[in-house]
Order: C-alpha cells, then structure tokens, then sequence
C-alpha cells in the first residue's frame, strides 16, 4: 500500500461525502422542475445538515445505548462502503478488503442496525418501519446479489474493482443480459433507497412511510448522520450503477492526473443519472406496500433471466 | 473479449428483449396492456426479421417482415382492441395461480428451454442459432400464459404470441419458412382471429361473461 | 514423548461419565452439581485443544478390548472427526459453564440426575466421532439419543413435554434404522463391521446409490431435514436451554458428521446425482425453516426453525461439494467442503449463544411466548448485548462469523458454469438465488427476534423485576460471543485448520490462493477476496472519528423527554409490533406455505378474541397419514386379541404346529 494509494482512497471517501448531499439536492430540484414547482435551492441539504448539528439532541426516555450508536455505525458502514465502490478510481487499496458480495453485506448491516433502533423506542410506528424495511430487505438483496452475480459471470472476479475493469476495457458492443441487470438494478436501487415506488420520501404519512418511520425519533446530530447516511447510500448505488453498466471515464490508476480527469466525468454522468430518477420518480405512483413484493420479484427475476440469458447468448 | 458482428449483438438483443416481453405478458393483468404489449412483440419481431434479411441478404425475408408488421403490429391489435372496446373488458381479475408463482414457473421453463435448445443450436449453422432457446421459451411462456388465464381474450392473446415465438424460432432456426406456407399462416391466425371474436359474442351472449369458467357447465353429466 | 491425542480423547469422555456418575451421590446439592459442571467444562476446554493437535496429525486407531466377544470397539481420530471434536469441546466448554449457574431444582428431574444425563450426553457424542466401526457407531448414536430423551423430558409432568419427547424418540429410532440399513449396505456382504474394511471396497453402482440415500434419510432425520424436520421445533422448546443449545450446537453437527464420513471416507466413489438431490433438498429445507421461523411466536420454536436453515444450507454445500469432487474440481469441492464445515463450527456457536440467552430470559421471566416479552435491554443487558452478537452472526451479517461461511458458499457456487451438466449449469443460478434468499430472510427473523425481545418497551408489568444472569451464565455467554467475533475477524487461521480435513475429504486445501491472515482470498486477489479485519477496523475507525468530530465541532447535549406520541397521549406497550405483526409479510408473501387457521370474532362478541395459528403442511400431508394408516393396522391386529385365555393358548398351539411342520 502506497502513500498515494492511501491518500486517493481518502479522497474518494470524501468526495463521496461531500457529493452525497449535492446529488440529493439535483434530484429534489429536478423533482420540482418537472412537477412545475419552485425548486429549493440545491445546496439545501448542505444547510440541513448544519442547522441539526447545531441542535440539542432529544432522546426519549427509554431509548437503550443502541438507539444513540446506530446512526454512527449507520453512518460508519456507508463510509465504508464509500470506499469500496469504485466511483474514482478502480485500483484502491481497500478495494480488496471487501468484494461485491461483502459490500451487499455492509448495506444488510446498516439496515439490520437502523430495524434495531427503531424498534428500541416501542412505539407504533418504529415497529411498523422497522417491520416494512426489513420486508423490502429480504427481498431487494437477493435481487442486487443476483445483478452483481451477472456482472461477476461476465468477469470471472466477485471483486468490484476487477469487474469494472473488465466491463470497462471490453469492445463496445450490445450486451443483453446487461441490460437487464440494468433495469433489475434500476428497480432494486429505487426500493433499497426509499424512492417513490416503494417509499415516499418526502411524505410521513402512516400508511406509506417505511424509511421516515424509522427515523421519526431521531433529532438534532442523530438526525443528521442518519440522513447523510441514506444521502451517501444513495450515492454509492449511483456510483455501483454507474460504473456497471456505463464504466467510462473511471480511472484505472491512482495518480493525480487521472483522478483529476476521472472527477468530470463522475460528476458528468451523476447528474444525468439523478435527472433520470426525478423522472422515474414524477412519472411512477407510489405502489401499496402488498405490490411491493410484485416489484422486487420482477426485479429478482429480471436478474436471475439475466444470468440465464447470459449463459446462453454468452454476452 | 471477442465482439460478435453486430447483427448478431442486435438479434441477440431482440431476443432478449422478446423473452422479457414474454414475461411482461405473464405478469401483466390489464388486457388493453396486453394489446400494447402483443403489438410490440410483433415490432420486435420484425425488427429482427429485418435484421437478419440484411445480414443475409436474403430478400424474401423482407417480405415477411413487412407481413408481420402489417398482421401483427397494426391489423390484429386493432381487432383486439375494437373487440375489448365493444365487449367492454378492460380489466382482468386474478389469474388462476398468482403472479410470483407464475413467475418462477416461466423461469424454470426458460431453463428447461434453454436446455433443450443446446444441442439443437449447436447443429444449426445459421448466425441466429443462439437465439433458439430463446424461441422456445417464448413459445413455452406464452403456453403458460393462455393456461393460467381464466378469461378468453387473454387466452387468444396467448396463442397469437405462441405464434409469435414459433415464427421467431423458425427465423432463427433456418432463415423463416418458404413464403407459401408464412403467407397461408398469417391468414389462418387473421381468419381464426376473425372467427373468434364471433365466439366471444356468442359466449357472452350465452353467459353474460367471458369467464371461461362458465364454460365447465358445458360438460356431460351434470 | 506426548501421549497420543486418542488416549488423551477416550480418557476425556470416560472423565465425563464419571462427572456424570458423581453428580448421582448427591442428586439435590446445587454445590455439588455447580463444582461439576465447572469441572466438565474443563474437560471440554482440553478435548478442543487435543482436537487441534490431532487436527494436524496423521490418523490414529485403536482397539479396545470393550465390548461383546470378538466383537471389540475399534476407536480411531482422523482429522474429520477431530475437527468435529473441536467443534464439541469448545461448544460443550461455554455451554457446561452456563449450565453450572443454570440449574436450580424444581418440579422436574433433580439437578444431579441432569448433570448424569448431560455428561452421558456428551461422552456419548465424542464416541460417535471417534467409533471406527458399526457396532461402536451405532451403540454411541442410540445412548446419545436416548440421553438426549431424558434431557428433553427434563420437566416431565406438562404432558406437552413428554408428546414432545415421545416424537423425538420415534423420530430418531426411524433415523437409526436407516443408518443401521445403511452400515448394512455399506459392508458389502462380507460381514466386516469395521469402518475399515468399509472404506477398502467399492459398492457396485446401484448400492453405492441405496447406501448414501440411507444416510441421508437415516443422519436427515437426525438433523432435521425435510421432510423429517417435525421433531426439532417440538423437542427443542420443551428442554431446557443449555440442552437445546447442545443438541442445535452440537448433536445437529454428529449427523452431519455421519453424513460427511459415509458420503466422503466409506464410499470410495460418488455419483453426481447424489449431489444434487442433496442440493435441492437442502435449499428447500433451508428456505422452509427461514420461512416459518419468521412466523414463530415462542423464541425457543423460533431459533428452532433456524436451525432447520442453517441444517438446509449444510446439505446444500455438501450437495455442491458433491458435484465438484464427481466433475473432478477439486479446488472448489475444498472451497464447498470448507464453507460447510466452517458454518457448521459458527452455527455451533451463535446457536448455543442464542439458545442459552433465551435460557436467562427463561429463568428471569418465566416467559417463553415473544408476545409477552419486550424492552429487557434495560434490564438484562449483559445477556442483551452478548445475544447481539449471536444475532448478527445468525443474520450473516459482516464482520461476525456467519458471513464468512455464506461468502464462501457463495464463491463456490459463482464459480459453477464450469460443469458439464448443462441443465446443473442452469439450476445452479436458482440455487444460488434460492441461498440469498434464505440468508436474506434469516436477517427478518434475526431483528424479529431481537427486536421484539430486547428492544421496545415491556409488554408486560411483570418484566420490571427480571434479574440479569448470574457470573457463571455470563461467562458461558461471553466466551460465546467471543468464538463468534473470533471466528468472523480471524478466517485465514480457522481456514487453515480446515484445510485437513479437505485435503483428507476432497484432496484439495481451501486456502490457497492469496490467503493470508489478513485476507482471505481463496481463488487469488484477483477473483475476489474479503479481509474481515480491516472491514471491522473500518467500521470501527469510522464510528470513533465521527463520534469525535461530531462532538468537538459541535457539542454533544442529549436532552431526555417522552417519545413522540403523534398527537396521540394515550401509547400503551400494546401497540408495538407484536411477534404475529412483525411476521405478518412473511405469512402473506409465503401463504401457500403455511397451513393458517384464523379465528376471527364476530362484530357481537362481547369479548373478541383474534387468533391465527400458522402450522405445517408437512404434519397433515405426511404424519397424520402415517399415524392414521399405523392405527388403522392395529386395528387390524386387534381383532385377534379376545381377552380370553383358551384363544391366546390356541394361537400358541397353531404357531407351534406351524412351526413344527415347516421345520420338519
């Protein structure tokens, strides 16, 4: 492990934090946009983010130590994960602490931790979203499992930097069951992020909240923390998708130069993703939580078609 | 890696886009989505019969591309559609057995397919020779649809695309069939189509519905 | 000269028969029964370390003068079964030091009767690892069940118990027919019992094929797989906890054993079919425990079904082991093989941490129903914080123990498109899907389990005076719980071990590669590879650094108030989920599965009462027929019972007639 390794791993988790709340604030104001509404300034979630540090943190009174050390090993894990996905460079030296199948299990950590807590406080509601996430979990992992699967068949390697690698450096060309990991991932992305078919972010609503009904006791720095960590979980699926399915422009080494050029083009292809969601999100209803299991199962099985068509086409 | 020329990535692509059409019918519960959803398979189709014209230069293909679009794309949707306006059925109800269940048996019978087609494909020598699998699990899927539905026009939906899977296996198998036989085909689905719109009047006229179930009445000995 | 690990063994087990004998003298002193379990749980301590010498050795035999004339016990350790000893010192070690703080006297069996029955128990178990022939197998398999039974009659006056027990026995005598048919196969007709002259001849094909479908069924019903899964969710409640934890932990793995020692070492040749069978019917089991463990409302049935999970993906790998060794892919057969053995070992541990907590929960509210639990994090935290652990592990999350085996499964089955069964080749996606989804599933039941014990509020008054566990519990917990974040961060090491037995099973080693302590990487860096460590350093750096910005930069004030009542002042602990709420999706997603009967009230029931009871298919499709074709054949035979005593001696009379006339 070298100096630069290091630092440009470094530098990638902080670009992942600070890019985090900037592409929640392009896709709320491309939201806006398309639902001919005034658009909130983009740099919102930035200001959000300060205004609740600032805050007294209020906990109720029968919260255990495990409702306070979620949002910090919430936030923990996603900053790991940060550091796994490949969004600069693919060549990083934490890269091979953990592969595509043990990044799947940071995420089914945090969410396993973030059920727990809402469940410590014994209202209602906690339980009602703890129960509903651990619902859309069991069904949207085997399902993301099953996209890198097709991506790791295609490559040989279950390690996300090799896969990229390969994916990136092959003739260009129409690839079939790509496509349908790709839109099995669309699918699942939007599950595991609480986007509009399957949850309403922005809506505390009891009958439809999943992800807001978990985090309904949360105040102040907690609060914070935890939202970045859905911001940052929101960017890191960006980041899986992006470099799956259009690898270009990422950087194969850790110098500076290459960093610097691979920085544009991630930047470049996140905006357009996020203008993509907003528009799958304006033109989608929100299902009824029992249509969730039709979603994902589509979603599952247009992975598993992927791995078939896969071995059958060869491509 | 080596690239395949790209007619072969672009059948392998309408392939696999006729394998999920496949499976969006067995998911899809409105029949006018199902009309949509026919009429594109029919597009696909040729699409693809097209594609494989120009890579083989072989005009007569051309030919049955343009057939297809004409038949499958514009006249029957059309019919199906008036039909579903005059009968006033939009909506299905439940199939017989629930969409995840009906899921997992088209995935198991895309397996089987794909299977069955290995040898197969590996004697034939035309550039569409991977894409058979592919056919049959249409074929398959489209049985599995016209049995888990209860209500007719979904049914004859079901064997139009069944229709539509074999022409795709055929054209993919050995270059599509000899233009007397597609021809006399493509009157045959036209005029049964025809036929069977009068059926579905008279079925509902006798039952005031289209619920096939009715039908079990018809049976001996009750 | 170090003595030999055999002797070291067999000293060990007969230690344990006489700690057993002991606690006899004085059946009703708690002092007594205290001293010697803390003395067996030495035993245990020392049987794992032998196990880790003999690990590395080559295998040794003996030949006891014991038993029936010309028919000596003939012992032997190779590295399968040291593993497995390791597997049951360290697992017996934690879980007798439970015990010592566990048993009080109550209205069941005295504390010193216990202590004779568990050590038995055990000794039992070592017996069956280390027996090289039939006779000693089978004497072993039938005294550990029969102990076992004792055990889990324990509290022998509900008269659910002894239904309970009654099952268990049946099933496990079924069990023990089939591997007595098996052991019969197996000798080929020569009438050599020994494991020995088993090992030196090769079954003609169709034999080979009835030998290891006997096993299967015979060590499946032992372990709990479908369809002879009913006994575990009945017999585990009804014990008491440390002997759940023993038989989930421990006795589980003996039939895997069996099934890994005829499968791989007595029959010299496999076909690949065999495989996947086993293949099928694991992930089918795996899927089916998931299920209704989701659906549980008693914590014990609950982790019982778990158990029926983690049972499934055993065979499962074992199917996948199969298929490689047939197709002659030694290096994944070793990755598939290592994969079981290690989820074997984890299982073993997160199990019996589970069990034993529930145990302490047991003890502390005499409540067993989840409905009843709730909130006891404030109350009992040293057992709440250490069944964290456990319940991380059991949900394969990373860095703890459970994930490292289902990564490796998961690397063996990634690599299958090599196979020349196509249709194999095609399956093994859906197979592999079907595995995610059982884990995925097994997170559900784990933040079911937990959050509805631990977390929230109490749902009953009666919680507020539920004590924590006493020293000894609490030790037999956190060495647990340690063994679990162990065997999670140090993979490379446990691997390493491992490796034995592969190379003695499959003829490959597991942790080739690029493996090292820190990485684990078996098909090289380039494939894939997973540190475990520098993940939970990861974590843990992270969590630190954002505790210590977060509080510097701004300032870490904690106000306490009520929680948020939405408007709403009246929140009772009521409206938490409760155990049927939290596994409602799971009953709808996976109606078919279930058998519900639902008891809806009337809208003029003046006291409405809503009931739903999920039970399984398997008892109405299978069980009740047989039991029903059973009674009915005694029926049959009741009509020549007359109760007259001139009928019964005219029955002689013709028998003997008979007799005479076919003889002579």
């Amino acid at each position: 492990m070298t100096i630069t390794g290091l630092f440009s791993q470094l530098l990638q988790v902080v670009v992942a934090l600070a890019l985090a709340p900037l592409l929640i604030g392009w896709v709320n104001q491309c939201r806006a946009w398309l639902s001919n509404r005034r658009a909130p300034p983009i740099t919102l979630p930035y200001r959000t983010i300060r205004k609740l540090f600032t805050k007294d943190a209020v906990v109720a009174d029968n919260a255990s130590p495990i409702f306070r050390i979620t949002p910090y090993v919430v936030f923990g894990a996603m900053c790991c994960a940060a550091a796994i996905v490949p969004s600069l460079a693919t060549t990083l030296p934490f890269a091979s602490a953990a592969d595509a199948i043990a990044l799947v299990g940071l995420f089914a950590l945090a969410r396993v931790f973030i059920a727990l807590a809402a469940m410590d406080i014994g209202t209602s509601f906690g339980s009602l979203g703890a129960r509903r996430e651990m619902f859309i979990g069991f069904l949207a992992e085997p399902a993301l499992l099953m996209v890198l699967f097709t991506a790791s068949l295609i490559s040989g390697s279950t390690s996300l930097a090799t896969i990229v690698d390969t994916l990136a450096h092959r003739e260009l060309g129409i690839y079939p069951s790509l496509a349908f990991a790709g839109v099995a991932f669309t699918m699942v992305s939007l599950a595991e992020n609480a986007r509009i078919p399957i949850d309403n972010p922005a809506t505390h609503l009891e009958l439809t909240m999943i992800h807001e009904a978990m985090v309904l006791e949360y105040s102040a720095r907690h609060l914070a923390l935890l939202e970045w960590a859905s911001w940052l979980k929101l960017f890191n699926y960006s980041c899986i998708g992006l470099a799956l399915f259009v690898p270009f422009g990422i950087a194969s080494g850790t110098g500076w130069t290459e960093l610097l050029a691979a920085a544009p083009a991630l930047i470049g292809k996140l905006a357009i993703g996020g203008a993509l969601l907003a528009l799958i999100e304006t033109l989608s209803a929100k299902l009824r939580v029992f249509r969730a299991p039709e979603f994902l199962g589509t979603a599952f099985m247009l992975a598993v078609l992927a791995m078939l068509v896969n071995l059958l086409l060869g491509s | 890696m080596q690239a395949l020329p790209l007619s072969s990535q672009l059948i392998n692509l309408f392939a696999s886009v006729l394998l999920l059409l496949a499976f969006a019918m067995l998911a899809q519960r409105r029949v006018v989505s199902l009309i949509g959803l026919f009429a594109t398979q029919g597009l696909v189709l040729s699409l693809s019969t097209a594609v494989v014209a120009w890579s083989t230069s072989q005009p007569h293909l051309y030919e049955s591309a343009g057939l297809t679009l004409l038949l499958k794309v514009i006249v029957l949707p059309w019919l199906l559609y008036r039909l579903v306006r005059k009968l006033d059925v939009r909506w299905e109800f439940e199939g017989l057995i629930n969409i995840p269940t009906t899921m997992l048996i088209g995935i198991v019978l895309v397996v089987f397919s794909f299977n069955l087609a290995l040898p197969i494909s590996q004697l034939a020598s035309t550039v569409t020779r991977s894409t058979l699998g592919i056919a049959m699990a249409s074929v398959m899927l489209s049985f599995l649809m016209m049995i888990t539905r209860r209500k007719a026009i979904p049914q004859v939906i079901g064997f139009l695309a069944m229709e539509n899977g074999l022409f795709f296996a055929a054209t993919s198998a050995t270059y599509g069939m000899p233009m007397v036989v597609e021809l006399g085909i493509a009157l045959d689905v036209l005029v049964g189509m025809l036929i069977l719109g009068v059926f579905f009047f008279q079925i509902r006229e006798q039952f005031d519905s289209l619920d096939l179930k009715h039908l079990e009445k018809l049976k001996e000995g009750e | 000269m170090s003595p030999a690990p055999l002797a070291l063994i067999g000293f060990a087990a007969a230690a344990w028969l006489a700690i057993g004998a002991a606690g006899l003298i004085r059946p009703r002193s708690l002092r007594a029964v205290r001293t010697l379990f803390s003395l067996g749980s030495v035993l245990g301590v020392a049987i794992a370390v032998v196990a880790c010498v003999a690990l590395a050795g080559s295998p040794e035999s003996a030949v006891l003068p014991l038993g029936l004339p010309d028919l000596p016990f003939h012992l032997r350790v190779d590295a399968l079964s040291a593993f497995f000893l390791l597997l049951l010192g360290s697992a017996t070690a934690a879980i007798s030091l439970f015990s010592a703080g566990y048993f009080r006297s109550g209205s069941g069996t005295a504390p010193g009767l216990i202590c004779f029955q568990y050590h038995a128990f055990v000794a039992a178990m070592v017996l069956v690892l280390i027996a090289d022939d039939a006779y000693v197998f089978m004497v072993a398999w039938e005294t550990m069940a029969l102990a076992s039974y004792f055990l889990v009659t324990t509290d022998h006056r509900i008269p659910e118990i002894r239904r309970a027990g009654f099952l268990y026995l049946l099933i496990a005598h079924v069990g023990a027919i089939a591997i007595l048919l098996c052991f019969g196969v197996l000798q080929g007709g020569h009438g050599d019992y020994t494991f020995a002259a088993m090992r030196s001849i090769t079954l003609p094909g169709w034999w080979g094929s009835a030998a290891f479908f006997l096993a299967l069924t015979g060590f499946g019903a032992k372990a709990g797989v479908l369809p002879l899964h009913v006994w575990l969710p009945e017999a585990h409640p009804a014990a008491p906890s440390p002997v759940s934890a023993l038989m989930s932990g421990v006795m589980l793995k003996t039939a895997i054993y069996g099934l890994l020692r005829v499968t791989f070492d007595l029959l010299g040749a496999q076909l690949w079919w065999w495989g996947a069978i086993a293949l099928a019917l694991g992930l089918v089991s795996a899927l089916f425990g998931v299920i209704f463990a989701a659906a549980q409302t008693d914590m014990k049935r609950l982790l019982a079904y778990s158990s029926i999970e983690n049972i499934g993906i055993l065979v499962a790998a074992m199917g996948l082991v199969i298929l490689f060794k047939t197709n002659a892919k030694p290096l994944l057969a070793a990755i598939a093989l290592a994969a079981l053995l290690y989820h074997a070992l984890n299982h073993a541990m997160f199990k019996s941490l589970l069990f034993l907590a529930t145990g302490s929960v047991l003890h502390a509210t005499k409540e067993r129903s989840l409905g009843k639990l709730g909130g006891l994090i404030h109350r009992m935290p040293w057992v709440a914080w250490l069944a964290l652990a456990g319940t991380l592990a059991s949900a394969g999350l990373p860095p703890l123990n459970g994930f490292v085996s289902e990564w490796l499964l998961l690397q063996a089955f990634l690599f299958t498109p090599t196979l020349p069964q196509s249709f194999i080749n095609m399956l093994v996606p859906l197979a592999a899907a079907a595995l995610v989804l059982a884990v995925a599933l097994a997170g559900y039941v784990m933040v079911k389990f937990y959050g509805v014990i631990f977390l929230g509020r109490p749902r009953e008054p009666s919680l507020a005076y539920a004590q924590d566990a006493g020293g000894f519990e609490r030790a037999g917990l956190v060495a647990l719980a340690a063994a679990c974040v162990l065997l999670g961060i140090f993979p490379a090491t446990v691997l390493a071990a491992i490796d034995h037995v592969t190379s003695l099973l499959v003829g490959s080693q597991a942790s080739g590669g690029d493996t090292s302590w820190l990485l684990l990487a078996p098909l090289g860096a380039e494939r894939s590879s997973y540190s475990p460590l520098i993940v939970l350093g990861a974590i843990v750096g992270a969590v630190l650094i954002t505790i210590q910005l977060v509080h510097r930069m701004w300032h870490g004030r904690v106000r306490r108030a009520p929680a948020w009542d939405c408007g709403f002042p009246l929140q009772t602990p009521r409206m938490q989920d409760t155990a049927e709420g939290f596994g409602q999706p799971i009953r709808q997603v996976f109606e078919p599965f279930f058998r519900i009967e639902r008891h809806l009230p009337s809208p003029f029931d003046a006291k409405p009462r809503y009931s739903v009871v999920a039970s399984d298919h398997w008892w109405h499709w299978l069980y009740l027929p047989i039991a029903r074709a059973a009674e009915a054949v005694a029926r049959l035979f009741g009509l020549i019972q007359r109760g007259r005593i001139s009928v019964y001696l005219t029955y002689s009379f013709v028998t003997l007639l008979a007799l005479l006339l076919f003889v002579l």
